[in-house]
């Protein structure tokens, strides 16, 4: 554009400030001026994308560097003499089938922590996590020789200090020192985050049951809303005659996507909890109230996908003498099924991030065992992570993140294979 | 577990007919001839496993809810029951706690009584269940039969079964409009009785809200104000999160489809579609433990007054980064939608991208971009836990961000957590607010999409 001066200019030496005077002074500051504009205003929108993926990065590198001490746990090798101490068990009790009742009134909390004042000096039973209890009975359990001389075991260290020990202070950093110097301390993996369920003490939680209670309303929600989602998109996209009724389900479909969550939360309480009496904080009841915010999802999903199945296959299936249930069960469906399985897992994935809903049927309870059924009281992954999130424990900060992570790694996975069976399944017709 | 059973013994005979009929009609076919008969073995199959299993399942889904008070009756009706005392309270404690121990659900009782009506509620259950049982599997063989009795060359069992099928897919699109009057209808209802209690000016135009002092029995006449409530809403919501997402939104959108290389946008617009999808309560839990303190740290430094650990500005700040990828594929959406030719016209007219852009193809794709603003913030008034997590509990009327305000999702949560008397003006308020927040949310819906749509034509 710069260069493109007509020919019809003069080309005198004097400077004129006319409009099309492409090589004076004027024009050119102007144009640097545009050009400078420009520029900038690129620069403005890679600094907007690169800010809101720069949040993201922020977010997840907080949440992994939080969450991933959670996984670990400080453990202490604490000399016990059985020998010596109050311990009240029978040796020979341990080998029958009364075993477990035995071991349970032998007295072990007071065992452990007399073994550890003696080991590390007073105070020490504060530095042993109450769990210690059942690593040490499952020693015995094991090895019931154990009881006729001294041993020593690992046990999880209490909540200060597994926190001094990964660097978060606090008053038990002087006995983590101490342990330190003694050689008696060591860190593992907390396999019990993944197979406890909730409890009161940070050292003792973990996230099986709401995964569980998760995975149970997940499955309700999937075997309501997906039937349901799928048979009303093809009713809508391939029968449903043009009239006020169909206008009238299209209408409340597409509002229903829109209702904001905790909206359904309310439907939930007032119908399934007030008037047909289920169960509160029951896996059944979140999975029918979430299955109702997922409908709408897998409907709009699943009508694009039916659309998107060219004509031709139906006119020819029709052509061979299908009947219209024919055509769309043999044909269109399968040819759709990817997409709506897309659909379907991106709005499953929505509903196992959701918790406002569920807060409002009451699935806040302190829940201290994974759920058997569908009707009993359960908690989810995202409200195990909210009710910690309340918890004042510092321990729990940790556990939280962690929490979150495992959340964040169910929803990637649901993603990548809905992308993947996108890019896998996608047909240009 | 007898229901169970009864189940999967239906479902069962259900397969098995379908397995008898359908060798039947083949058999049949083969004698008549293909062009004789109507329906393929399979359709025959189908029909008569219909007829098997579904009266045999409506009845039991019948059966299961009315066998609670036909054990009850029954054990009532026992000898051992005549002890019971008078009172409705400690008489249905009592008889709670024995069908618990009856079904296994409890091991110890709390109630001696209790005890001695074990036997007759496991009685009841068990005769009851085996009755239905029974019932079931009869009416399971008797549909089967008459389903197999039916089985002829010109019987048209191919339309009956289509038939039943688009039933199903009708009634399941009818679920959708169940769901609408459903909330419409609950919410209706509950507000109704709230606003029998409460004046709903007083709840629409009131300036004070304290529902705990209306609990605890000061009256009801100041307690319920709403005016804090929709300021915090709409100040966190509408104002300090569109501050954030609209001008991060629209000038990703613009980056990435009138600049960056394709490479570049294959992977930036996956990785700003991840902002929607993580969960509500990650970036709760991010606001309050990590923005929160960090913010109110920054307004102590700078002399700021009333800087409170939770903040309208952190919520608002969190939630605008998650509006962030609705309002960026809106204002990409509609900017890929201004005719090709006018983009063209302004850089034929030596006009730079940038000029292109701001002057032609915004203001073209603006009833878009403020349709998409709409939606947003509609999704950023109705969201929960960001502000449940890190906006704070007092109904604040501030205009001050870094203090602590309520929302409208926040009080709902408020209400509905603690004790639930379902007569009490506290909880049924929070019915009142859902039915505001779907009307406010409905009709910002209503204007952005007809905004979108009016616009859409416009080029068409």
């Amino acid at each position: 554009m710069t260069s493109a001066a007509p020919l019809s200019q003069p080309a005198t030496g004097r400077r004129t400030a006319a409009p099309t005077a492409w090589r004076g002074d004027a024009m050119r500051r102007r144009i640097a001026r545009r050009y400078a504009a420009e520029r900038r205003f690129r620069l403005l929108g890679l600094a907007a994308v690169l800010l809101s993926a720069g949040f993201l990065a922020f977010l997840l590198v907080t949440m992994v560097g939080n969450g991933a001490r959670g996984f670990t746990r400080t453990e202490i090798a604490l000399p016990i003499d059985f020998q010596h101490s109050a311990i009240l068990i029978d040796p020979a009790a341990l080998t029958g089938p009364g075993a477990e009742q035995a071991i349970a009134n032998a007295n072990l909390p007071a065992v452990i922590d007399a073994a550890a004042n003696t080991a590390f000096g007073e105070g020490g039973a504060r530095m042993i996590s109450p769990g210690a209890q059942l690593a040490v009975r499952k020693a015995i359990l094991a090895d019931p020789a154990l009881l006729n001389g001294a041993a020593t075991i690992t046990v999880p260290a209490s909540e200060g200090v597994d926190l001094a020990a990964k660097g978060h202070g606090g008053a038990d950093e002087a006995a983590v020192a101490r342990l330190k110097q003694a050689g008696a301390l060591s860190t593992g993996f907390n396999l019990r985050f993944l197979t406890a369920s909730d409890g009161t003490d940070p050292t003792l939680v973990g996230i099986w049951g709401a995964l569980k209670g998760s995975l149970l309303t997940m499955s309700i929600t999937l075997g309501l809303s997906f039937p349901i989602g799928v048979f009303a998109a093809l009713y809508l996209e391939e029968y449903a005659p043009r009239n006020r009724w169909t206008d009238l389900i299209e209408v409340s479909i597409n509002n229903l996507a829109a209702v904001p969550s905790i909206i359904f939360g309310l439907l939930g309480l007032a119908i399934f909890l007030n008037l047909m009496h289920l169960p509160r904080s029951a896996p059944l009841v979140g999975g029918m109230t979430l299955a109702l915010m997922t409908m709408p999802v897998i409907v709009i999903a699943g009508r694009n996908a039916i659309k998107a199945v060219p004509p031709s296959i139906r006119d020819a299936a029709l052509g061979i003498g299908a009947s219209p249930v024919q055509v769309v069960f043999h044909h269109v469906l399968p040819l759709a099924l990817p997409g709506i399985l897309t659909g379907t897992i991106i709005g499953m994935a929505r509903a196992l991030g959701e918790t406002a809903p569920l807060l409002m049927i009451g699935m806040r309870a302190f829940v201290a065992s994974p759920p058997h059924g569908i009707t009993d009281p359960a908690s989810v992954l995202p409200v195990q992570i909210f009710l910690w999130s309340d918890e004042v424990g510092r321990g729990f900060i940790e556990k939280t993140s962690a929490a979150i992570i495992v959340l964040l790694l169910f929803l990637l996975t649901m993603n990548s294979i809905a992308i993947y069976l996108r890019n896998k399944f996608e047909k240009k017709w | 577990m007898s229901g169970a059973m009864a189940l999967f013994v239906v479902v069962a005979l259900g397969a098995i007919g379908w397995i008898v009929a359908r060798a039947r009609a083949t058999r049949m076919q083969a004698e008549a001839g293909r062009l004789a008969t109507n329906s393929l073995p399979s359709q025959h199959g189908w029909y008569v496993a219909l007829w098997t299993a579904l009266p045999a399942l409506v009845f039991l889904t019948i059966w299961a809810n009315v066998t609670p008070a036909l054990v009850l009756d029954s054990v009532l009706a026992s000898p051992a029951a005549q002890t019971l005392p008078a009172d409705g309270f400690t008489r249905s404690a009592i008889l709670g706690e024995a069908r618990a121990l009856a079904s296994g659900a409890r091991s110890a009782a709390f109630n001696p009584l209790s005890t001695t009506l074990v036997e007759p509620f496991r009685a009841a259950t068990l005769r009851y269940g085996g009755m239905g049982a029974l019932l079931a599997v009869i009416l399971a063989f008797a549909g089967g039969v008459y389903g197999l009795s039916r089985v002829r060359p010109a019987f048209t069992a191919r339309n009956r079964v289509e038939r039943l099928v688009m039933w199903a897919l009708l009634g399941a699109s009818l679920i959708a409009i169940i769901t609408t009057a459903g909330i419409v209808a609950s919410l209706l209802f509950e507000s109704l009785r709230f606003f029998s209690m409460v004046n709903p000016l007083d709840f629409l135009l009131g300036l004070k809200w304290s529902p705990q002092s209306a609990a605890m029995g000061y009256g009801t006449k100041d307690a319920f104000g709403a005016v804090p409530l929709f300021w915090g809403t709409i100040f966190i919501g509408a104002i300090i999160a569109m501050i954030v997402a609209i001008p991060l939104g629209l000038m990703s959108a613009i980056y990435l489809t009138q600049y960056a290389r394709p490479q570049v946008r294959k992977w930036m617009k996956p990785i700003l579609e991840v902002l929607a999808g993580v969960p509500t309560v990650v970036y709760g839990y991010f606001a309050a433990l990590t923005i929160a303190p960090a913010l109110r740290h920054a307004a102590t430094t700078l002399g700021i007054s009333g800087a409170s650990s939770e903040s309208a500005l952190a919520a608002g700040l969190v939630m605008g980064v998650m509006i962030i990828p609705f309002i960026s594929s809106m204002a990409d959406d509609s900017i890929a939608a201004v005719p090709q030719a006018m983009r063209d016209g302004s850089l034929a007219m030596g006009a730079t991208t940038s000029e292109t852009i701001r002057k032609v193809l915004i203001p073209a794709a603006l009833p878009g971009v403020v349709g998409g603003v709409l939606l947003a913030v509609s999704r950023a008034i109705g969201e929960t836990m960001i502000v449940v997590m890190a906006a704070g509990l007092a109904a604040n009327l501030t205009l001050n961000p870094f203090s602590s305000v309520t929302t409208v999702t926040t009080q709902m949560v408020q209400l509905l957590t603690g004790d639930q008397e379902f007569d009490s003006a506290k909880t049924l308020a929070a019915f009142a607010l859902g039915l505001v927040l779907f009307v406010v949310t409905l009709l910002l819906n209503i204007v952005a999409l007809r905004v979108v749509k009016k616009y859409r034509e416009a080029y068409e």
